[in-house]
C-alpha cells in the first residue's frame, strides 16, 4: 500500500498536512470569537484604564494613573470594594458548609434521595430575575412573609432590603438559597466517588463516623472543595442581576453596591469609561490573586497529607 | 458510604433534609399560590396562604402592563440562536482540540481556559463600545453574537470527544473518510447525549442572561424576558400578585425542562467539576 498521507515538519515535529488544514478551518471561528470577544477587549480594558475616556465629553486622552487615583479616593468605590469582600466571604462560607452538610446527609441512607436532591438543586436553574421578584415580596417590610413570621413570634420587624444594616445580608440569604444546590451536587458526586471499601475498612478498624468524615471523606473531597471555592470566588465577584433588580442604584446608602454595580454606574450612568475600565481591571486582578492564592494553598495541603 | 448498613434509614438526616427542602420549595409554592390572589388577599394579616377566590386576572394584567409576549419571543429567539451558534462553534473547536494535531494547540487550550477566569464584567466596557461602534445596539445580532463563546461548553465536549475510541476514527480513516467526515459520522453520532447536555446547559444559561442584554438594549422592543421583568418591578409598584404571575410564566418552562433533563444536567456539572 502506498502511503498517501502528506506530512510536514514544523520545529522538529512531524504533522499531517490534512490535520493542519482541517484543524485551522475548524478552529477559525473560535479563534475569531476569542480575538474579538476576549483578547482585544482584554487589551482595551488595560489601555482605556489609563485614559480619560468619557462618553459624555467624547474625550479619550492618556491621563496616566488619574483614574486609579480617583477610584481609590472615591468613598463609593471603597465601600463597593468592602461590600464585595463581605459578600464573597459570607457567601463562600455559608454556601460551602451548608452544601457540604447537605451532601453528606444525602449520601447516607435516606428515603426519597433523588427527589430531595432535585428540590435543593431546582433554584440553581431558575432565572435569577424571576426568583428575585419572589424574594422582593418576602423582604417587604409591610406585607412580606418574613416580617409576618417575625411578628407572629412577637419579634421586632426588620427593614430587610430597605435598611443599610440588613440589605446586603438579605441579598446573601437569597443568594445562598439560589446557589448552594450547585455545590451540593458537586460534593455529592465527590462523595459517591469514594470507594465503599475505604469506609468499610476504616469501620472494621473501629473508626467512628466522625473519624471517617475527618480522616477519609474530607481529605478525599479536597480537590472538589478546592474547585467549589475557586468557582465561588469568581461567581461572587461577578454578581449583578439580583442586586440590580432587588436594590436598584446600590441600595440604601450604597450598602449593596458590589464592584460590578460601581463599574456599571460609572460606565452607563456617568459615561466615565476610563474610570470604569480601571475598576474592571482591579476586579480582575483581585480575582486572579484570590484564585492563585487559593490554588497554592489547596495544592500545598494535598502534598502535606501525602 | 454506609449503603450496606443493616439497620434502616438515617432518620436524623432525613428529618433535616425534609425540613430544609420545605424551605427550598416555599418560594415556588408561594409564587404559584399568590399569582392567583387578589390585591386584598395580598394585604391581609395574618397572611392568607390559599387565595380566597382563584383569579386569572393577574396573568391578564401582566400582558397589559408590559409587552410580555414580545419579551418572551425575544428571549426564545436570542437564546435559541446563541445556543445554536455556540454548539456548532464548540463542537468544531472541541473536535479539533481533541482529535487533530497541529502546532500551538496547547497554547490555544490555555487561552480558552484562561477565559474562564475572566468574567464578562471585566471585558464588558470594551465589548459594549465595540458592539455600539458597529451599530449593533438594539439589534438581535448585538444581543446574540457577543455571547456565543463558552469555554465551559468547549471543555465539556472535549471531555466527551476524547472518550470516543480511537479505533473508530482510525477505521473510518482506512475506509477513506477525511477528517471532516470523521467528525460528522464518527465523533458526533457517538457523543449525542453529551451534545444534547451541552445544548441544554447553554440554553438555560442564555435564557437567564441579564447583564449583557440589559446594557445592549435601550428600546423596549428588544428587551429579553429578564430585562422586561426588571422593568415590571419598577412599574408595578408593589403589585406583588402581578409580579408573581409574570414569574410563574418565566420560571415554568425552565422547571419543565429541568424536570425532564435533571439527570443530564447533574451529570455534566459533576463531570466538569471532577475533571478540573
Amino acid at each position: 500500500m502506498i502511503d498517501r498521507i502528506h506530512r510536514v515538519m514544523i520545529r522538529g515535529k512531524v504533522y499531517e498536512k490534512d490535520q493542519l488544514r482541517v484543524g485551522f478551518v475548524l478552529l477559525l471561528p473560535t479563534m475569531i470569537a476569542l480575538l474579538l470577544l476576549f483578547v482585544i477587549p482584554a487589551v482595551q480594558v488595560i489601555t482605556y484604564s489609563f485614559t480619560n475616556f468619557s462618553l459624555t465629553s467624547g474625550q479619550k486622552a492618556f491621563n496616566g494613573l488619574a483614574n486609579y487615583r480617583y477610584i481609590f479616593t472615591d468613598t463609593k468605590f471603597v465601600k463597593a470594594l468592602g461590600n464585595t469582600f463581605t459578600f464573597a466571604l459570607l457567601k463562600l462560607v455559608f454556601d460551602t458548609t451548608i452544601a457540604l452538610a447537605l451532601a453528606l446527609m444525602l449520601d447516607s441512607r435516606i428515603p426519597f434521595k433523588r427527589l430531595l436532591r432535585s428540590v435543593y438543586f431546582a433554584p440553581v436553574v431558575v432565572p435569577v430575575v424571576a426568583s428575585s421578584l419572589i424574594w422582593i415580596w418576602f423582604f417587604d417590610p409591610g406585607i412580606g412573609p418574613f416580617n409576618q413570621i417575625l411578628m407572629s413570634f412577637g419579634l421586632p420587624k426588620l427593614q430587610w432590603l430597605y435598611h443599610e444594616d440588613t440589605a446586603l445580608i438579605s441579598i446573601i440569604l437569597f443568594s445562598i438559597w439560589k446557589g448552594m444546590g450547585y455545590n451540593m451536587v458537586l460534593f455529592l458526586a465527590g462523595l459517591q466517588n469514594i470507594p465503599d471499601s475505604y469506609v468499610e475498612a476504616a469501620k472494621v478498624d473501629g473508626a467512628t463516623s466522625l473519624q471517617v468524615l475527618l480522616r477519609i471523606k474530607l481529605p478525599l473531597l479536597r480537590p472538589i472543595i478546592s474547585f467549589v471555592i475557586m468557582i465561588g470566588i469568581i461567581n461572587s465577584f461577578k454578581v449583578f442581576a439580583e442586586i440590580n433588580v432587588m436594590t436598584p442604584k446600590g441600595g440604601p446608602l450604597y450598602s449593596t453596591a458590589l464592584m460590578v454595580v460601581y463599574i456599571y454606574e460609572q460606565a452607563f450612568s456617568n459615561g466615565k469609561m476610563g474610570r470604569a475600565c480601571a475598576a474592571s481591571l482591579l476586579l480582575f486582578i483581585i480575582i486572579l490573586l484570590l484564585t492563585t492564592l487559593q490554588h497554592k494553598m489547596g495544592t500545598k495541603k494535598t502534598i502535606e497529607l501525602d | 458510604m454506609g449503603k450496606r448498613k443493616l439497620h434502616g434509614y438515617n432518620w436524623v438526616a432525613t428529618f433535616i433534609l425534609v425540613a430544609g427542602s420545605a424551605l427550598m420549595v416555599f418560594p415556588f409554592v408561594w409564587m404559584v399560590l399568590s399569582s392567583f390572589k387578589t390585591a386584598a388577599d395580598v394585604y391581609t394579616y395574618p397572611p392568607r396562604w390559599i387565595p380566597s377566590t382563584w383569579k386569572f386576572s393577574n396573568y391578564v394584567k401582566v400582558f397589559e402592563m408590559i409587552p410580555f409576549l414580545r419579551y418572551y419571543f425575544n428571549s426564545i429567539y436570542t437564546s435559541v440562536m446563541q445556543t445554536a451558534i455556540q454548539i456548532v462553534l464548540s463542537i468544531t473547536a472541541a473536535y479539533a482540540l481533541t482529535r487533530l494535531d497541529y502546532p500551538g494547540k496547547s497554547y490555544l487550550i490555555g487561552l480558552i481556559r484562561s477565559t474562564m477566569f475572566v468574567p464578562l464584567v471585566v471585558t464588558l466596557i470594551p465589548l459594549y463600545l465595540l458592539v455600539s461602534g458597529v451599530g449593533l445596539i438594539d439589534t438581535y445580532a448585538g444581543i446574540i453574537l457577543p455571547q456565543v463563546f463558552s469555554a465551559f461548553t468547549i471543555f465539556l465536549l472535549m471531555a466527551f470527544f476524547s472518550t470516543v475510541p480511537k479505533d473508530l476514527s482510525d477505521s473510518a480513516k482506512l475506509d477513506g473518510c477525511g477528517y471532516y467526515r470523521i467528525m460528522m459520522y464518527v465523533i458526533i453520532p457517538n457523543s449525542l447525549s453529551a451534545i444534547s447536555t451541552a445544548t441544554l446547559f447553554s440554553f438555560l444559561g442564555h435564557w437567564k442572561s441579564y447583564t449583557w442584554p440589559l446594557i445592549i438594549t435601550n428600546k423596549a422592543s428588544y428587551r429579553t424576558l429578564p430585562i422586561g421583568l426588571k422593568y415590571l418591578v419598577q412599574e408595578s409598584s408593589s403589585e406583588y400578585q402581578v409580579m408573581m404571575a409574570a414569574s410563574v410564566m418565566a420560571i415554568l418552562p425552565v422547571l419543565i425542562v429541568f424536570s425532564l433533563s435533571e439527570k443530564q444536567l447533574v451529570r455534566s456539572i459533576t463531570l466538569t467539576g471532577l475533571k478540573s
